[in-house]
């Protein structure tokens, strides 16, 4: 006999808007940095106007877990879950910000001509978008595997930026030319923001780790 | 759980009244000066160990016990009945205060074993009424009946009465189940305190209870015992599937 139905109800409430949060979020990622490939501003308009949707769910879910705390004294893998999305929310919240900061970048060099086409940052957009994507899924399907094979991924968006970072130097070293320059600052910042929301990844699937084992433990 | 020199030990202990066998080969042992918490459904066979660890099952009709209880490394069946329940004490379900002063009832194992000293009395009387954070609400009235007291002091009355006789292991048996959140609160902040002198078990079907006063945890069902662990292990990540199912609330 199940008991406890409002309750549990009301968890996969919680559990169902987190992952809708996710979806927006990985949206705006990849929103952001087709807007800075493109140079497309209404885009990147429409991503810094979604954050405030964002920030909005992100206190909505922290309010009905508390409320769950406080109301429901949730226990075993209940409360791991509430731990685990009290914690996740956060990291989404993050990314959706270093997403707007990369919608900001494309707004600020709208009218400059691109150095170069953007190849390797809408290749970590990628990389970093699917981390999310795919650590979101191994917390639908509690998938301890899958969610440390995710945090793997993060050293390989690592090296790619560390690549880029070089790159990008030395054409600023080479050029000495002022707008030159404050671009490759730009796109060195786009790329900074996207090693992070790899990282914010990462952490999601240190607590799906967490979610289905118990364990705390670093990852990535 | 390992636990090294345990005060209480059960191994292989298995219950039947008449054709009902309700504790199945249950081995549990039990740490010094830490709280243990019993949880389970009703009927779960919870209580009935409890009772077993001072023997109040030898006073049930038709019981048969089978397996080694051992307190202090010697079975239970071969301590003198009333030293062993001095030793091993118990505070019951409902506040059972008997129909004599608070004075009285505090000192009455006290004057069973014979002691008449008046000094001595009152001293033994202070210091439980003191451990048992009762001292400050009636040390004015010692000689009011102990039936005028709330249910909660009636409570702490029956936990001074239970140490009056220095115990070593305290058994508590649902000890909040009759008492308003208030009183429950200070039982168990006495809980909390009494720890650092004594053994306690507690049995209790308020899970959140157990959680809060318990250093380990076991868990019953059926007569079984299913999972025993540390406090904080069990209710965040226990190993057993009905475990967490009891404490999630997914069964019933």
């Amino acid at each position: 006999m199940v008991t406890r139905q409002v309750f549990h109800d009301e968890l996969e409430k919680l559990h169902q808007r987190l992952l809708e949060m996710g979806a927006l979020v990985e949206e705006a990622v990849h929103t952001s940095v087709r807007s800075l490939a493109e140079q497309d501003t209404a885009a990147a308009q429409a991503v810094i106007d979604g954050d405030d949707v964002l920030d909005g769910m992100e206190l909505e879910i922290e309010e009905g877990c508390i409320h769950l705390i406080a109301l429901q004294q949730p226990m075993a893998k209940d409360l791991r879950l509430i731990a685990a999305i009290l914690k996740i929310i956060t990291d989404l919240e993050r990314i959706a910000d270093n997403a707007t900061n990369i919608a900001e970048i494309t707004i600020r060099i709208a009218d400059q001509k691109l150095i170069k086409p953007l190849e390797d940052i809408p290749r970590m957009a990628d990389m970093s978008a699917q981390m999310v994507h795919d650590a979101l899924d191994a917390l639908v399907k509690q998938d301890e595997a899958f969610a440390r094979e995710v945090a793997d991924r993060d050293d390989a968006v690592d090296a790619i930026y560390s690549a880029l970072f070089d790159e990008l130097v030395e054409i600023m070293q080479a050029d000495q030319d002022p707008v030159r320059i404050a671009q490759c600052s730009n796109l060195l910042f786009a790329a900074r923001f996207l090693e992070r929301i790899a990282d914010h990844a990462t952490n999601i699937a240190e607590r799906v780790v967490y979610l289905a084992s118990g364990k705390r433990e670093k990852l990535g | 759980m390992q636990i090294n020199d345990p005060i209480v030990g059960a191994r292989d202990v298995n219950l039947w009244y008449g054709r009902n066998h309700a504790l199945r080969d249950i081995s549990l042992n039990i740490k010094e000066k830490a709280v243990t918490a019993i949880i389970g459904p009703s009927g779960c066979g919870k209580s009935t160990f409890l009772k077993t660890i001072n023997r109040m099952t030898d006073l049930v009709e038709g019981v048969r016990l089978e397996g080694l209880i051992e307190f202090r490394e010697r079975p239970i069946r071969q301590y003198d009945i009333v030293e062993l329940r001095r030793r091993v004490g118990m505070v019951f379900q409902k506040p059972n205060p008997f129909p004599k002063s608070i004075y009285e009832n505090i000192v009455f194992g006290l004057r069973i074993q014979g002691i008449k000293n008046r000094g001595q009395l009152q001293e033994v009387a202070e210091r439980s009424l003191r451990q048992a954070a009762l001292w400050d609400e009636v040390k004015d009235r010692l000689q009011d009946s102990a039936m005028s007291l709330s249910g909660g002091q009636q409570q702490r009355l029956c936990i001074a009465r239970a140490l009056a006789v220095n115990p070593e292991v305290i058994l508590m048996d649902e000890p909040c189940s009759a008492l308003d959140p208030v009183a429950t609160a200070k039982i168990e902040d006495l809980i909390a305190e009494l720890k650092r002198d004594y053994t306690i078990v507690i049995v209790t079907h308020n899970m959140q209870q157990a959680a809060r006063v318990s250093d380990s945890t076991a868990f019953f069902l059926m007569g079984e015992l299913i999972e025993y662990d540390s406090t904080i292990k069990v209710f965040e990540n226990p190993e057993d599937q009905r475990t967490e199912d009891y404490i999630t609330g997914r069964f019933g």
